[in-house]
């Protein structure tokens, strides 16, 4: 996500890295380059004259600071502008203080609305909380069923209407019972698409409100919307009220304009971004390490988190223990692909390494990701035995495992060979000294 | 209502916001930031900034090139210059009416509303008289496939299915089959969502049309992209994106009932010369029209005018 935009930044601060002072045309010249860069990534036009002019004063107005070269500080100032249009400080989830806690999910029609339902009921459920999915969007084909069947796919129950039921306020008193011999703690309901400008659907959602009392009601938008999406967010805020956005699809190429524009125009945090199609892929949301995603400056804690979530603290000592043993075995290595998987996709990752997300054209995550598979698979094929003593594998046994693994001898050779490599480079990194010799090695 | 009363009453909401129309823009005296002003306006409806500021040098040139001549109308001038980059090449359908199977393949990106256009299209289709099979080749959405089946139901037209998870290529490859057996007029394959980036994704729709042009013996069928009137400039990105894995033959582009222009489609018509088949413009199954260029950048640049005139 956010490459061009990052790309688009990384170009207008080159252009000016190396310079002294930057006179007021240099200055003109990089403000109409990062309106540009702004616009084409839909950022609200509004937003981006704001910007702009706030840029300018500072700019203009400011000394080039000790220490800073002009494009360091063009930097700054931008990630500073970017990280308050973001929100400043991360906005958590309100719950209420007598269960249950109830969301309610609203906003355009292929917003992403049923899909992320079911991501925050996960969310809930991963922290151990009872969770109940309400199905109230009756008026897509199929809808009702959807919901029902990611509610089965994540062990959450889905109170979906009776027949005849056509109006979700109807849905109410089934549901309340439901949460009440149930004993939920967090009630989440998705409901219809609608435009803001459709008046009756609009007050359906006013009539839910009134019903429901949530806590929170969520605008769940597309990252890709365009110039529209701070009106309609208005619109839903003025006639139901918003307590926060999510947003979605941020798996793709989205410019993120929305992401930028809709805290300054609307004054609603933004909670929760969706980054993939699986189920455990909703993020909460950090301004400060978005913006540093945005200008290219990665986000180590991100990272940071995901490996200790992948990989537990224990896990990690033992490893270390055989690394420096010259006792890591075809196991542990096993292990470490799947920690690594379970982290998220190559590409994410290496976007979120400082410097790196330039790089990212460079590689190919599709090969990179089916050779991991690849590899897992040959370890999979081995016995137990020749896991752990993989001086075993002989000829013979070595050909059995590629036709067990659908590959070739040839591949099973390469993921010894790659194997022995990342033992002896774990052995080196753990002699004192060992980090140095281990970075001569890297390319960078 | 008509088309451009439709579009027109949603365009005028973001004019009036705006406070400066095109009609105010070009009546009063030439402000010092008139280009400026109508360069935003061009922004606001999701034209883009490359975009708009190509319309801006188009109108310069034009300026300049017809100083003498008073009677034209700079409006008119940028209609006729948005409307010229629409191509007009007709369908498959409409070049070989007696081609059977017409073989329709829906694509795009997840949540622009490629199942219920599909079901929208395949009504204009029995409207006309013609008979219809649909292919539920999403797979992959939970209910996608019930959703489509449900479709089938209203419209009385089959669908063909198999369960979720299923091979996609396969239920397209079978829809073609069965409409060739069964002498149907056009069938249409619903696709599953997804984002241009998803490289074995978009592997896997080069898949689907390779087995429907293998069965369908190299004659010519239509791929249209279904674009989202609400999105902005990652639409670029999803054109090129999808044209790298197959060839796209026509766009629609739905969810132009709201606010929102779609203005993205100025261009990626100029930059891909592909025609926009089909709008939608509402909810209902009669919602889906035929979409007429000049219309349309009538509706873009001056919406009062075209609410009233209709």
């Amino acid at each position: 996500m956010f490459e061009s935009l990052t790309e688009r930044f990384d170009r207008v601060l080159r252009k000016i890295t190396g310079r002294g002072l930057l006179g007021d045309s240099q200055v003109d010249e990089t403000l109409r380059e990062i309106r540009v860069a702004l616009l084409e990534a839909d950022v609200n036009l509004d937003v981006v004259r704001s910007f702009i002019d706030r840029l300018r004063d500072r700019l203009k107005g400011a000394e080039v600071k000790e220490g800073l070269t002009p494009a360091q500080t063009v930097l700054k100032e931008v990630f500073d502008e970017v990280v308050h249009l973001l929100g400043d400080q991360k906005a958590s989830l309100q719950l209420s203080s007598k269960p249950p806690t109830i969301i309610m999910l609203m906003g355009l029609q292929g917003s992403g609305k049923t899909t992320t339902a079911a991501k925050l009921a996960y969310h809930f459920r991963q922290s151990g909380r009872r969770v109940l999915l309400v199905a109230s969007d009756l008026a897509r084909l199929a809808a009702v069923e959807q919901l029902k069947i990611l509610g089965e796919q994540i062990h959450v129950p889905v109170v979906v209407p009776d027949d005849g039921v056509s109006n979700p306020r109807d849905m109410f008193p089934k549901v309340r019972k439901k949460w009440i011999e149930g004993m939920h703690e967090v009630v989440i309901l998705d409901t219809a698409g609608r435009l803001s400008i459709d008046p009756d659907l609009m007050k359906e959602l006013v009539d839910l409100r009134n019903l429901y009392k949530p806590k929170e009601s969520l605008l769940v938008l597309d990252a890709m919307t365009g110039q529209e999406s701070v009106n309609v967010a208005k619109a839903f805020d003025a006639d139901i009220g918003v307590d926060g956005v999510i947003f979605s699809k941020l798996d793709g190429d989205a410019r993120g304009g929305a992401i930028l524009s809709i805290r300054s125009v609307m004054g609603k945090p933004i909670k929760f971004v969706g980054v993939g199609e699986k189920v455990d892929r909703l993020e909460p949301f950090h301004p400060d390490r978005m913006a540093s995603r945005i200008i290219g400056m990665g986000d180590i804690q991100t990272l940071l988190e995901k490996a200790q979530s992948a990989v537990s603290a224990e896990k990690a000592r033992q490893i270390v223990t055989k690394a420096s043993a010259n006792q890591i075995s075809l196991e542990d290595f096993l292990e470490q692909i799947r920690s690594m998987k379970k982290m998220g996709s190559a590409d994410e990752l290496l976007s979120m390494i400082p410097g790196a997300s330039t790089l990212k054209s460079q590689v190919d995550f599709e090969k990179v990701e089916s050779e991991m598979k690849r590899t897992e698979a040959i370890i999979l094929s081995m016995t137990r035995l020749e896991r752990l003593h993989p001086e075993k594998l002989d000829g013979s046994r070595r050909r059995r495992i590629a036709t067990g693994s659908g590959t070739t001898v040839q591949s099973v050779n390469q993921v010894l060979k790659q194997f022995e490599q990342v033992r002896k480079m774990m052995k080196t990194a753990l002699k004192p000294n060992g980090m140095r010799a281990l970075k001569s090695l890297l390319p960078f | 209502m008509n088309i451009l009363q439709r579009l027109g009453s949603g365009l005028k909401k973001t004019r009036e916001k705006l406070g400066s129309s095109l009609a105010q823009l070009f009546g009063k005296e030439r402000s010092p930031q008139f280009y400026e002003e109508l360069e935003d306006l061009l922004v606001l409806s999701d034209v883009g900034p490359e975009q708009a500021s190509l319309l801006i040098r188009d109108l310069k040139n034009w300026e300049r090139d017809s100083e003498n001549d008073n009677g034209k109308d700079p409006v008119l001038f940028l209609e006729e210059r948005i409307a010229s980059f629409f191509p007009l090449d007709p369908p498959v359908w409409v070049e070989q009416p007696d081609w059977k199977p017409v073989v329709i393949l829906m694509v795009g990106v997840n949540g622009v509303g490629k199942t219920t256009t599909t079901g929208k299209l395949a009504h204009r289709f029995r409207e006309e008289g013609k008979s219809v099979i649909l292919g539920a080749a999403d797979t992959f959405r939970a209910a996608a496939v019930q959703q489509l089946r449900l479709w089938g139901e209203k419209l009385d037209i089959p669908v063909v299915h198999q369960k979720e998870g299923a091979d996609p290529a396969a239920v397209a490859f079978d829809t073609v089959k069965a409409a060739l057996a069964r002498k149907i007029d056009v069938a249409i394959i619903d696709t599953a969502g997804r984002l241009q980036t998803k490289h074995n994704l978009m592997a896997e729709l080069g898949k689907i049309y390779g087995l429907v042009k293998r069965e369908m013996e190299d004659r010519p069928f239509e791929t249209l992209i279904v674009l989202d009137a609400t999105l902005g400039q990652n639409t670029i990105s999803q054109l090129e994106n999808f044209r790298k894995a197959i060839p796209v033959t026509g766009m629609i582009l739905t969810k132009l009932d709201g606010t929102s222009k779609g203005g993205i489609v100025v261009s990626l018509a100029r930059k891909f010369h592909l025609p926009v088949r089909y709008v939608g413009l509402g909810e209902g199954k009669d919602d889906l029209v035929e979409f007429d260029p000049v219309l349309y950048a009538r509706a873009l640049l001056r919406p009062e005018e075209s609410l009233r005139s209709s």
